[in-house]
């Protein structure tokens, strides 16, 4: 057994939703307390989706009288193998095999996939009721992100089919989304997901350093310290809290200490406007700006983001750790297809003093 | 050799400009015309590190080499150079 989040259940319909066979009984019911299982579970940010062998209309048409339908992504209800229906939700939600349990009333379904050896756990549907005890399916924070991931999933739905109609120069499709891109300060409110985030994000992340709940909540109190949230919405609704920036805002030199961006946002083209927002604020308050960067092997990206910029080398220590700098003449336009909500950071550090009377 | 019809390829194939027809010299400096966000900038990369089949190290990550069509002709040659040496 992993000991692996699960970050998604496939579940069959007859016999597993519920008790019946769809095409051959007249009535089937659901089983046992199983809508609020799902429910809760989906509440905890645990996808759901379906592989059944059935008539597709007609299934979805019986989970919309059950009133389930909403719950499930990228259901698959066809005669082909189950182990290809997993596949084609694997590649849709984009996550690992090893994240998906797979539940069925049928040893030959769960031996079918299991021989397929990818990686994906299964369970038979007796045991359904212990879902909600099992550790894999609860998660240490529960965000408010992980409260709406399925609705984020459903955006990324239309998303999708949307983009693959659209024909055109790929920033015009960008255009057409209405991007919306918030820069915050952070509040208590937000750690459980920045601290989700330094945990969960690899490619652009500019340290690889992780930082416990305790040290953030110090470091949004140490008026020598700005720790930045951002959030992307489009016309679909919100991708959540995207992105963070720590940096260090003391005069003459502030110091970019974390910049980080999640991978779900990249091909939005928006991974560059942070740093070109900081880069605006050092200006502003006529400071100079550095930033801290450690080569974990799997960041080039970021890397790449920072130097492309206009960060250049002032430090290498030979082993990994860089220490980059920008002169600030030149720094890049915003990009015209997204609009950007940015506070003036000292100003609302200041403000913050005065009301709480932080030193 | 000359390196610029596929560079030239690449670079108008992936960022659009905002005035229609406009076209691109090879002493433009795109990063300066555009906001380039970091896809196309992981993408420009790694086309050249695959089509030409080098390495571009953290040094040679600077901006300035990768801005017009020529500089980056010019890096193209180079490593190709150091490669072959």
């Amino acid at each position: 057994m992993s000991s692996r989040d699960i970050k998604c259940i496939v579940w069959d319909l007859d016999n597993t939703i519920w008790d019946g066979v769809l095409l051959e009984d007249r009535e089937v019911s659901l089983k046992p307390a199983i809508a609020s299982i799902i429910d809760t579970l989906d509440k905890r940010g645990i996808l759901h989706s379906i592989a059944s062998k059935n008539d597709s209309e007609l299934a979805l048409a019986k989970l919309a009288e059950l009133g389930l339908e909403h719950y499930f992504l990228y259901p698959e209800i066809h005669w082909s193998s189950k182990s290809s229906s997993i596949r084609a939700i694997q590649k849709n939600l984009n996550i690992g095999f090893d994240t998906m349990l797979f539940i069925d009333d049928q040893s030959f379904e769960l031996d079918e996939v299991d021989n397929e050896q990818l990686g994906v756990i299964c369970m038979h549907a007796d045991h359904y009721k212990d879902l909600l005890n099992d550790p894999r399916l609860m998660p240490r924070f529960i965000t408010e992100d992980s409260a709406r991931r399925r609705e984020m999933y459903v955006a990324d739905q239309l998303r999708k089919s949307e983009e693959m109609q659209y024909e055109g120069p790929s920033e015009q499709f960008l255009a057409s989304l209405d991007m919306q891109f918030t820069v915050n300060l952070a509040t208590e409110n937000d750690l459980q997901r920045v601290e989700e985030l330094t945990i969960r994000t690899n490619q652009l992340n500019s340290t690889g350093i992780t930082y416990s709940y305790e040290q953030l909540v110090q470091l949004i109190h140490d008026p020598d310290y700005a720790l930045l949230v951002c959030e992307l919405t489009d016309k679909y609704g919100t991708y959540g809290k995207i992105g963070i920036a720590l940096v260090k805002t003391t005069a003459p030199t502030w110091h970019i200490e974390l910049l980080l961006m999640s991978c779900r946002v990249m091909s939005r083209g928006v991974g560059t406007l942070l740093i070109t927002y900081i880069m605006n604020q050092a200006k502003l308050h006529n400071c100079k700006l550095q930033a801290h960067f450690i080569d974990t092997g799997r960041n080039r990206m970021m890397n790449i983001s920072y130097r492309f910029s206009g960060f250049t080398v002032k430090h290498d220590d030979g082993n990994g750790r860089y220490l980059f700098e920008h002169s600030l003449e030149t720094i890049p336009s915003y990009p015209n297809y997204v609009m950007l909500e940015a506070p003036d950071l000292l100003s609302i550090e200041r403000l913050e003093e005065e009301l709480y009377g932080l030193s | 050799m000359d390196y610029r019809e596929q560079l030239r390829a690449f670079i108008n194939e992936n960022i659009s400009f905002t005035h229609e027809g406009a076209t691109l010299s090879d002493d433009d400096n795109y990063f300066e015309l555009r906001f380039v966000n970091s896809l196309f900038a992981m993408r420009l990369v790694d086309f050249v590190e695959q089509t030409f089949g080098i390495e571009i190290t953290n040094e040679d990550l600077d901006l300035q080499y990768f801005s017009t069509i020529n500089e980056l002709q010019a890096l193209v040659s180079r490593k190709l150079e150091q490669k072959g040496a």
